[in-house]
């Protein structure tokens, strides 16, 4: 399924526009028919960028499968603020096992539904960035290389939220947190490598990769859709804000999702086997600035002088996400 | 029906003959015979509706078994030494969910120094993992233990491991009486879960639990295990009805009644000392042994009862908890409470270091004596050791031990040890 043409921009209201729309075109969210998989009561902060993400992937994921769909989730944020006994959030089957098995956990489901003859049923692990990139990297390769009939989604909030804001293999270059402190002559994190989930996916050539962001929530809910129709390893990288982690308001976690794909800082993408398919261009393009700026987390940036080195050398990663996936309209197109 | 066949061999059709759904493995020795028969009959459809899963650690196999399980279907893995520890993580997460996976353990020594030979350091070191654990004495035991092993695990919905040695009973040929799928199917009921994922009657599991009910949930398992007292010794019964052969149980006697000395011990070298007990006992010495099926639950109402009458006990570990000494003797003086006889630890066999003969009847003659330290040390070369020490004495930079007393022993350990 194409991502639909409809795009909403949030431009300063809530409004989303929904009820102008045929029934068809709606989002999942805004139907009646919603699973609300993961339901209400939960302890998560306001504003948190995962809550959101999830309660939309896993809602797509369930009209997607007819509601016959079982969750794995590693430890974290999303399982310790949805699953605080004796309550539980969840409307939909679910397991939590460990910090860094959900992808072996899921792929443990998929094969006894194999067993069984009950592939109609289909399997969503999930995890943060720590639980994907870092400890369960090992668990999420070996997934993809079996090419398990497993949708893996990794929530990134760029660190180890849940434990306190540490860095994480997802943390950015600069970012301030509880163990890149905002001290010494290089403040924040180091400009590493860096190690982006999504292209390690690729290179796996499993059937299909993407990438989104809370910014854009239809989008989300088109890639669950397109990643459901699919058998095979799928793999889903969601950019979610994480207000107290980056020191953001609340209210602006829609805002600064949208800025790190506007801004080229997050490049929102899907790929088929391996080679990019299509890109989310960017629709007006604004400096890495303006999205480094309503962050605390990156606050050293900017005083008691600005740090304008860094800034620079943030923004040449984005451009070169610009570049290298196409994230702007080819202007002799003249589009 | 009889056929001459090795150990993992028959370990794996024991394993077939249980259906289990999914199958997840990592290869490491001693262990890589079993899994690798149990995908050639994946493979070959003899096992079938099953998924066999080559896993990229032991971790997930473990994980990925935890998924399986957890969806309603019968789990089954198999590991050793490394890998066990590898997957430590997993194995709790198994058993505090209550999911009831069956795992042999090939047992075997762990690094460092690296060392693929037998003996139960690995297992010992999971003793507390929540796991039943079993131990086979001789390969048609192992074949046994597997099928008693998945009607336990699913009656207390509790994980059991089968601890077998490695290569001793691993890689070894001999006669075994194989079952037929019949027998298994009268004596194995299918698999009924007491938790499932299932979309039509979603539930969650593995929720954070805090201080309010952490206790009473871990208590669970420990009221598990001592359920598992009770039933092993009927599944056993059980066992004997439809196989017509004694195996399992908690614990077995030979020649123990009217004991004045007691041997205790773990796995295939009972055989060794069961044979020297025979020697010394034409020579008049009033000797037995009793050795232990199930290491968790420990039966210590068993075990009291078959030592509180002998004079003495040998507990012949393959095991060494660094510090203090043995592991199962800790275990034995707990059911011994309140009861005098003297105790000896006897730590043997480390490594894969042959249990002879010879040394037995020299260890059970001092034993018999009382000439015994508490804690020995069977067949240690105490000048090697000594030798090492007085380097270390003699440098701060002394070097890496291995390599050091490898050195001092030089061509002899590529020969018979």
């Amino acid at each position: 399924m194409k991502a639909p043409a409809i795009r909403f921009y949030q431009t300063g209201s809530f409004a989303v526009g929904n009820r102008l729309l045929d029934p068809e075109q709606r989002s999942v969210q805004a139907g009646e028919q919603r699973t609300n998989s993961i339901t209400c009561g939960h302890r998560a902060c306001q504003g948190c960028g995962e809550a959101l993400g999830a309660r939309y992937a896993l809602d797509a994921a369930m009209r997607a499968t007819n509601g016959q769909m079982i969750a794995a989730n590693a430890t974290g944020c999303l399982e310790v603020f949805s699953t605080p006994y004796p309550e539980t959030s969840w409307q939909i089957p679910w397991i939590h096992s460990l910090f860094g098995n959900a992808p072996a956990v899921s792929t443990g489901i998929a094969a006894a539904l194999r067993a069984k003859g009950r592939e109609d049923v289909r399997v969503v692990g999930q995890g943060g960035d720590g639980g994907t990139v870092d400890i369960g990297m090992a668990c999420l390769s070996g997934m993809f290389e079996r090419n398990d009939d497993v949708l893996y989604i990794c929530y990134d909030n760029e660190a180890y939220m849940n434990t306190g804001v540490q860095r994480s293999g997802a943390t950015p270059p600069a970012a301030r947190t509880a163990t890149t402190q905002a001290v010494g002559p290089e403040p924040g994190n180091v400009f590493g490598q860096g190690k982006s989930a999504p292209l390690i996916a690729m290179a796996h050539e499993i059937p299909y990769v993407a990438t989104a962001t809370v910014a854009e929530l239809r989008d989300l809910e088109a890639k669950v859709q397109t990643a459901m129709e699919i058998r095979g390893a799928r793999y889903l990288h969601v950019l979610v804000p994480c207000p107290l982690g980056w020191g953001s308001a609340s209210k602006d976690t829609i805002r600064i999702a949208r800025l790190a794909k506007e801004s080229g800082i997050f490049p929102v993408f899907e790929a088929r086997d391996g080679e990019v398919t299509d890109v989310s261009e960017i629709r007006r393009q604004v400096p890495v600035e303006d999205y480094l700026r309503p962050q605390k987390r990156f606050a050293h940036l900017f005083k008691p002088e600005p740090r304008t080195e860094v800034i620079a050398r943030i923004q040449a990663g984005a451009e070169r996400n610009i570049r290298r996936f196409g994230l702007l309209p080819d202007p002799k197109e003249g589009s | 029906m009889l056929r001459q066949v090795e150990g993992s061999r028959a370990v794996a059709e024991a394993v077939a003959f249980c259906r289990p759904e999914v199958i997840c493995a990592y290869p490491i020795s001693p262990q890589t015979h079993i899994v690798e028969n149990l995908s050639q009959l994946v493979k070959t459809g003899e096992l079938a509706p099953c998924e066999f899963v080559n896993v990229e650690s032991e971790f997930a196999a473990m994980s990925v078994a935890i998924g399986a399980s957890a969806t309603g279907a019968r789990a089954y893995t198999a590991t050793a030494s490394q890998g066990l520890l590898y997957m430590t993580e997993a194995l709790y997460n198994a058993s505090g969910l209550g999911l009831p996976i069956v795992m042999t353990v090939a047992n075997r020594a762990i690094g460092a120094p690296i060392n693929i030979w037998n003996d139960h350091s690995d297992s010992m070191s999971q003793r507390d993992s929540g796991w039943i654990q079993l131990y086979a004495e001789t390969n048609q035991e192992a074949l046994d233990l597997h099928i008693q092993a998945f009607r336990l695990a699913e009656e207390l919905s509790t994980p059991v491991m089968v601890c077998m040695d490695g290569f001793i009973l691993t890689h070894a040929v001999e006669r075994l009486e194989i079952p037929t799928q019949e027998q298994v199917d009268g004596f194995l009921p299918p698999f009924q879960p007491r938790q499932v994922l299932d979309p039509d009657e979603p539930i969650s599991i593995g929720a954070m639990v805090g201080p309010e009910a952490f206790m009473e949930v871990k208590y669970l398992a420990h009221a598990k295990q001592m359920q598992a007292l009770e039933l092993i010794p009927e599944i056993a019964a059980d066992f004997k009805d439809v196989f017509g052969r004694d195996s399992g149980g908690l614990i077995r006697c030979y020649r123990a009644e009217d004991a004045e000395t007691i041997v205790l011990a773990l796995g295939s070298v009972l055989g060794t000392i069961k044979d020297t007990i025979d020697e010394l006992r034409q020579e008049g010495m009033k000797i037995g042994a009793v050795g232990i099926t199930s290491f968790r639950p420990f039966p210590l109402d068993a075990v009291r009862g078959a030592l509180s009458h002998s004079k003495r006990v040998v507990m012949l570990e393959k095991a060494l908890a660094v510090g203090i000494g043995g592991i199962v003797s800790a275990n034995v003086r707990m059911a011994l409470a309140g009861i005098q006889l003297h105790g000896y630890t006897v730590i043997a066999g480390l490594g894969g270091r042959s249990i002879t003969k010879a040394s037995l009847r020299d260890l059970f003659t001092d034993a018999a004596a009382d000439r015994l330290e508490p804690l020995t040390f069977l067949d240690m070369d105490w000048d090697v050791v000594n030798r090492e020490l007085e380097r270390m004495g003699a440098s701060r930079a002394s070097g890496p031990h291995a390599e050091n007393i490898l050195r001092d022993v030089g061509p002899v350990a590529a020969g018979p040890v």
